[in-house]
């Protein structure tokens, strides 16, 4: 298949990861964060945790979608699909994150009307189906997916789609990246940024933060090669001690970033301060739906009451999402807490740090 | 939510393609692209949703310097 084969080519990457291994790195030690949980999949699939030199860590972030959504949020999401009348329809990744007392897989279970969707369109079309009910998307994700789901809202106020509502959950990564940067003893080297929420916002919108923080910053592919070849660029820059963006994925991601899907999600959406598990509320970090498109908000259509959510005491997924610790070190690890009775969050996802571990370490 | 590999265009009917993902097929709507891709064309596709067309000529340019870094490597490897 294209543009997948040549960038997984053995020989290639075993010259390039000789490279990385033989490098002088002093009596330094990089600590790299690779920010997006599909990324943090693929460095465990190709196992280069283990093959790099010890001088240079893979500290996994925050861009897990369900991962950060914080434990009010989901109590919301249980809460409203309780309610007589009313569809939710999520993402399949958040059907088993536990909230306070449940997730939407045991309300499901119990009865209540959820529906994984693949798209935001597919909501609509659940709408349409069943004009005599309340049908609420919960839009969680990235700048990847808070266009997508835009198209739908501006799709349901064309075709006056009037039992249709949205949650925004949505949430911003450059903001919770600088968060990150300014926690104290948050000792980060440089920054693997995501492949494809770059693809929205373009490889410039990290400039600020190479500005502020002098850290490198590359953007990268998902590809054997492409993880390889980002490592490489940003090895180059902390040991020449330089900080720049580059862009090593640029196949898939622009400098600007594509102008339609911005223009969109700026039309619905406008960033607000915005809750994340393990990091708290972060200004500017979210995306509330704009008065102009009130009437699709489910937080304005419903009296979503305020819930008093409490996380699993032993679960450490906040300093998980933050880098400061590995799942290992989490007590409940692969014990109580395993994909098949998640405690927290981050176990649930197949993007989820404590879920990765578990799937390739078990032992560790 | 993310699917990592690109998808190849196979069919395309207004602002809705059917793309091949590794074999499978599926629907991606193509609304968000900035400028409307070809049947043949592979694109990133998140949620549903084609968000780039993924440019052969980058993707050539990425590649070329990605054997050139193996081959410097290669070079430095050498005893
Ligand atoms: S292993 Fe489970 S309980 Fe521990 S931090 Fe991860 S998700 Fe939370």
């Amino acid at each position: 298949m294209k543009y997948l084969h040549e960038y997984r080519d053995s020989g290639l990457a075993r010259s390039l990861l000789k490279a990385l291994q033989k490098r002088d790195y002093g009596d330094r030690s990089l600590r790299l964060m690779e920010i997006c949980g599909t990324h943090t999949v693929a460095m465990f699939r190709l196992g280069l945790r283990q093959l790099l030199p010890p001088s240079v860590q893979l500290i996994s972030g925050p861009g897990c979608p369900v991962c950060v959504t914080a434990v009010d949020d989901v109590d919301r999401a249980l809460w409203l699909a309780q309610q007589p009348g009313v569809i939710v329809t999520t993402f399949g990744d958040l059907m088993r994150v536990p909230g306070s007392c449940s997730s939407l897989a045991q309300e499901k279970s119990r009865g209540g009307a959820v529906r994984m969707v693949y798209a935001s369109f597919d909501a609509l079309q659940v709408a349409r189906d069943n004009p005599h009910k309340e049908v609420v998307f919960l839009g969680i994700g990235f700048e990847t997916t808070a266009p997508t789901v835009a198209a739908a809202m501006l799709q349901a106020s064309r075709e006056g789609i009037e039992n249709f509502s949205v949650v925004s959950m949505h949430k911003l990564l450059p903001p919770a990246m600088k968060a990150l940067l300014d926690g104290k003893g948050m000792d980060l080297h440089g920054f693997i940024c995501p492949g494809h929420v770059s693809t929205v916002i373009g490889a410039a919108a990290y400039e600020e933060i190479v500005l502020q923080h002098a850290i490198p910053c590359v953007v990268t592919g998902f590809e054997t090669l492409d993880l390889l070849q980002g490592l490489h660029l940003l090895v180059d820059q902390v040991l020449e001690g330089k900080a720049r963006v580059i862009n090593q994925y640029s196949r898939a991601v622009s400098w600007e970033g594509n102008p339609a899907a911005q223009k969109l999600l700026g039309r619905v959406f406008e960033p607000a301060d915005a809750p994340w598990r393990g990091l708290g509320v972060i200004p500017g970090s979210g995306l509330k739906i704009r008065k102009e498109w009130q009437f699709l908000d489910a937080a304005s259509r419903f009296a979503i009451p305020r819930m008093e959510s409490r996380e699993h005491e032993g679960c450490r997924c906040g300093e998980v999402l933050r880098g400061a610790m590995t799942p290992p070190q989490c007590g409940l690890f692969g014990k109580a807490c395993n994909p098949e009775t998640p405690v927290g969050p981050c176990m649930v996802s197949s993007e989820g740090t404590c879920g990765a571990y578990h799937q390739y370490h078990p032992e560790d | 939510m993310c699917l990592a590999i690109p998808a190849e265009i196979i069919e395309i009917e207004e602002e809705m393609a059917v793309v091949s993902v590794g074999g499978a097929l599926r629907k991606a709507s193509l609304m968000l692209l900035p400028e409307p891709p070809k049947e043949g064309d592979y694109v990133i596709v998140h949620a549903g949703f084609a968000l780039h067309t993924v440019d052969p000529a980058e993707a050539e340019e990425s590649l070329r310097l990605l054997r050139e870094l193996a081959s410097a490597a290669e070079d430095e490897n050498l005893p």
